[in-house]
């Protein structure tokens, strides 16, 4: 198992996909999910529509890859049906107008049912390598907190109280329980809150099984077997971030396997921009001076962003670390997979010889 | 357009972009640029850790407001501190941490979806109805977020029939969908995707919300640089050290390269949306301080000044 994890428009999903596709060529059975992809590389993909299920991708490789993109919501359904007790149970919450809700509003969802998929895709789906694409979500590790919060949020006491007979509810809940679910009827409304209070007794029994799972995910995320990869790029903003992921995922004792930073520039010259700045002063009256004060700009470019990677290398050290350079266009076919997949793997899909930590 | 016009056709100003394209930079830039023209500004944070704070040397931005420069204020407004504040003025203060604690909030929120979103619009409402800067700067969250956050009042009133949340809802639509109010201002980069997001946005804010769309800010161009055509050239007529020659040569046709990915992409842009362009250019600088956006200020005014404007 490999999560890509990293913020928005890094270039995550398209180096998860590039992983699966290796996988594939190196004769395994390999599956990539993905989030929220481009809409052209999601046709490359062949994924037209949102699924619950993996499509097969034909290819000319001794392996199988198949993709798909993520439906949170029938996902999340599907996890419904599996753990409610009986048919009616399980209608009764799918149909709940508070549960149509969760998987759209109530943050971490999305990230949890990704993890959710990849634990299926694992015990169900016999694949033997799956990499799963993770929400561009600014709250860095959700997906590791999200089977936490879910479980929580299913657990919660004010409504285990709203659920109870009215006289025992009375006597358990205090004055300042009874007054806050009467400001919370008062500001949204009462059939808002009786939408809530439906769902939560539509679902009571049902938490333990969802908990369970949510244990059996989590531990999934903490094996050995699943690999972490951090996807980054050089800019500043992204940087910042990836050393956030970095500092959550050594917290969380879950080390990682690789870092990618996607669209580095290039340097061109041994010279250090200084030289070149001063180089480009006495070219002043002439027009090479504009031209050494292009090379500047992109040497000193060049030379704070791989000062930046080498900072956050040493910081998950030892992975090994990718540099992937700017293309010059977006990729969005399996010839422009195949052609990022060579900064990443050597002719023999063992990693490209690169700089580690 | 004169940027003081510019900035003065609406109170609130909503800066609406992709994660990574220079939102809150452009955010900054804006607020310079109407403060130069004498308006007093207020940028409102959504997000925590935005690093604009940092970029004026004050630390990370809070609840109570700092100022960041001349005529120039910053805060943030994130749901939880706009709930406080509400309980608070309501006399409901000892209910806020029970509220805020025990999760109670992220229930309602996925009973009420976009509740959290209209606490943060309603303070700006009050904002704006208070007058208390002449522009309002609201650093928008990362797309598609932006329609979903812009959209929460409209899903609101559906869901919402009675109380105080309704009449929140109300206002906010209201503020929202007033031209000579608000307008939202999209951020992009000229590349492939985010164009194609750019135009995604415009056309779902349009649709769904009803709001005024002002240009489009497309930022991050390369400014043009001499001699970059007759590189060639150049290289081989004067003096230049033999070890120059090379890298010379490779940079500039690197930048030349990037310069018209660039120049399909604004084309694209144009062709899939019709907004007027304010182009900002890319700036080599490694870190954004108080001059990178006062460069980026001076930049958008020329935009400005230079852009045919249908009104």
């Amino acid at each position: 198992m490999i999560v890509c994890c990293g913020s928005g428009g890094v270039g995550k999903t398209t180096t998860a996909a590039v992983l699966a596709l290796e996988g594939a060529r190196q004769g395994r059975r390999a599956v990539v999910v993905t989030i929220d992809p481009a809409k052209r590389l999601a046709d490359a993909l062949g994924l037209e529509t949102l699924s619950d299920t993996p499509t097969r991708i034909e290819g000319d490789w001794p392996g199988e890859l198949w993709a798909l993109m993520l439906d949170t919501k029938s996902t999340f359904d599907a996890l419904v049906l599996k753990y409610a007790p009986s048919a009616g149970q399980a209608d009764g919450i799918l149909r709940n107008r508070f549960y149509r809700n969760i998987s759209s509003a109530l943050s971490g969802t999305q990230e949890y049912m990704a993890m959710e998929k990849l634990y299926e895709l694992h015990e169900e789906g016999g694949f033997e390598l799956v990499v799963v694409d993770t929400p561009p979500t600014r709250n860095a590790l959700d997906f590791i907190d999200a089977p936490r919060r879910l479980t929580h949020f299913l657990d919660n006491r004010l409504f285990r109280w709203m659920m109870m007979p009215t006289r025992a509810y009375l006597k358990a809940a205090g004055v300042a329980t009874r007054t806050l679910l009467r400001v919370i009827s008062r500001g949204v409304g009462s059939d808002v809150v009786q939408d809530a209070v439906a769902f939560f007794q539509a679902f009571e029994g049902m938490e333990d099984g969802f908990r369970q799972r949510a244990e059996r995910v989590l531990h999934l995320l903490s094996d050995p077997a699943t690999a972490f990869l951090l996807v980054t790029t050089p800019r500043a903003d992204a940087l910042e971030e990836s050393r956030f992921f970095a500092a959550k995922l050594e917290e969380a004792g879950i080390p990682v396997e690789a870092l990618v930073v996607n669209r580095m520039h290039p340097r061109f010259a041994p010279a250090g921009a200084d030289q070149l700045r001063s180089r480009a002063a006495d070219q002043a009256d002439t027009d090479l001076a504009g031209l050494y004060e292009n090379l500047a700009d992109f040497t000193l470019l060049a030379e704070v962003e791989e000062a930046h990677v080498t900072e956050l290398s040493a910081r998950v050290h030892p992975a090994p670390l990718v540099r992937v350079p700017f293309l010059p266009s977006d990729v969005h076919d399996l010839e422009g997979l195949s052609e990022l997949g060579k900064y990443l793997f050597d002719g023999d899909g063992e990693p490209a010889p690169v700089g580690t930590a | 357009m004169d940027p003081a016009r510019f900035c003065s056709q609406s109170r609130l100003v909503i800066v609406a972009g992709k994660g990574g394209v220079g939102k809150t930079t452009v955010s900054a830039a804006l607020a310079m640029m109407a403060a130069q023209a004498g308006l007093d500004t207020l940028i409102v944070e959504v997000e925590g850790k935005t690093g604009l704070g940092t970029a004026f040397g004050q630390g990370e931005l809070s609840y109570d407001e700092v100022q960041l420069a001349d005529r120039v204020r910053a805060r943030t407004i994130t749901p939880d501190q706009a709930l406080l504040e509400y309980l608070d003025e309501h006399g409901m203060r000892r209910l806020s941490k029970r509220l805020t604690n025990s999760g109670v909030l992220d229930v309602v929120a996925t009973a009420a979806p976009g509740i959290k979103d209209i606490l943060v619009l309603g303070k700006v409402k009050q904002l704006e109805r208070a007058g208390d800067a002449d522009l309002i700067v609201l650093d928008a969250p990362a797309a598609g977020h932006a329609v979903t956050f812009l959209t929460s009042a409209r899903g609101l009133l559906d869901a919402v029939r009675v109380g105080p949340v309704r009449a929140q809802a109300e206002d906010v639509q209201e503020l929202l969908t007033d031209a000579a109010r608000t307008q939202v201002l999209l951020v992009t980069l000229p590349e492939e995707t985010p164009v194609n997001e750019a135009a995604e946005t415009a056309a779902r804010l349009r649709e769904r919300v009803g709001v005024h769309l002002g240009p489009i800010v497309v930022n991050g161009l390369y400014p043009p640089v001499s001699g970059l055509e007759a590189a060639a050239d150049l290289v081989g007529r004067a003096g230049v050290p033999a070890d120059d020659a090379q890298p010379l040569l490779d940079a500039a046709a690197f930048r030349r390269s990037r310069h018209d990915l660039q120049q399909e992409q604004l084309a694209r842009l144009a062709e899939s949306l019709d907004l007027p362009q304010l182009r900002l250019p890319y700036l080599f600088s490694p870190e954004l301080g108080p001059a990178q956006i006062e460069t980026l200020a001076a930049a958008l005014a020329d935009a400005v000044t230079n852009v045919e404007m249908a009104s």
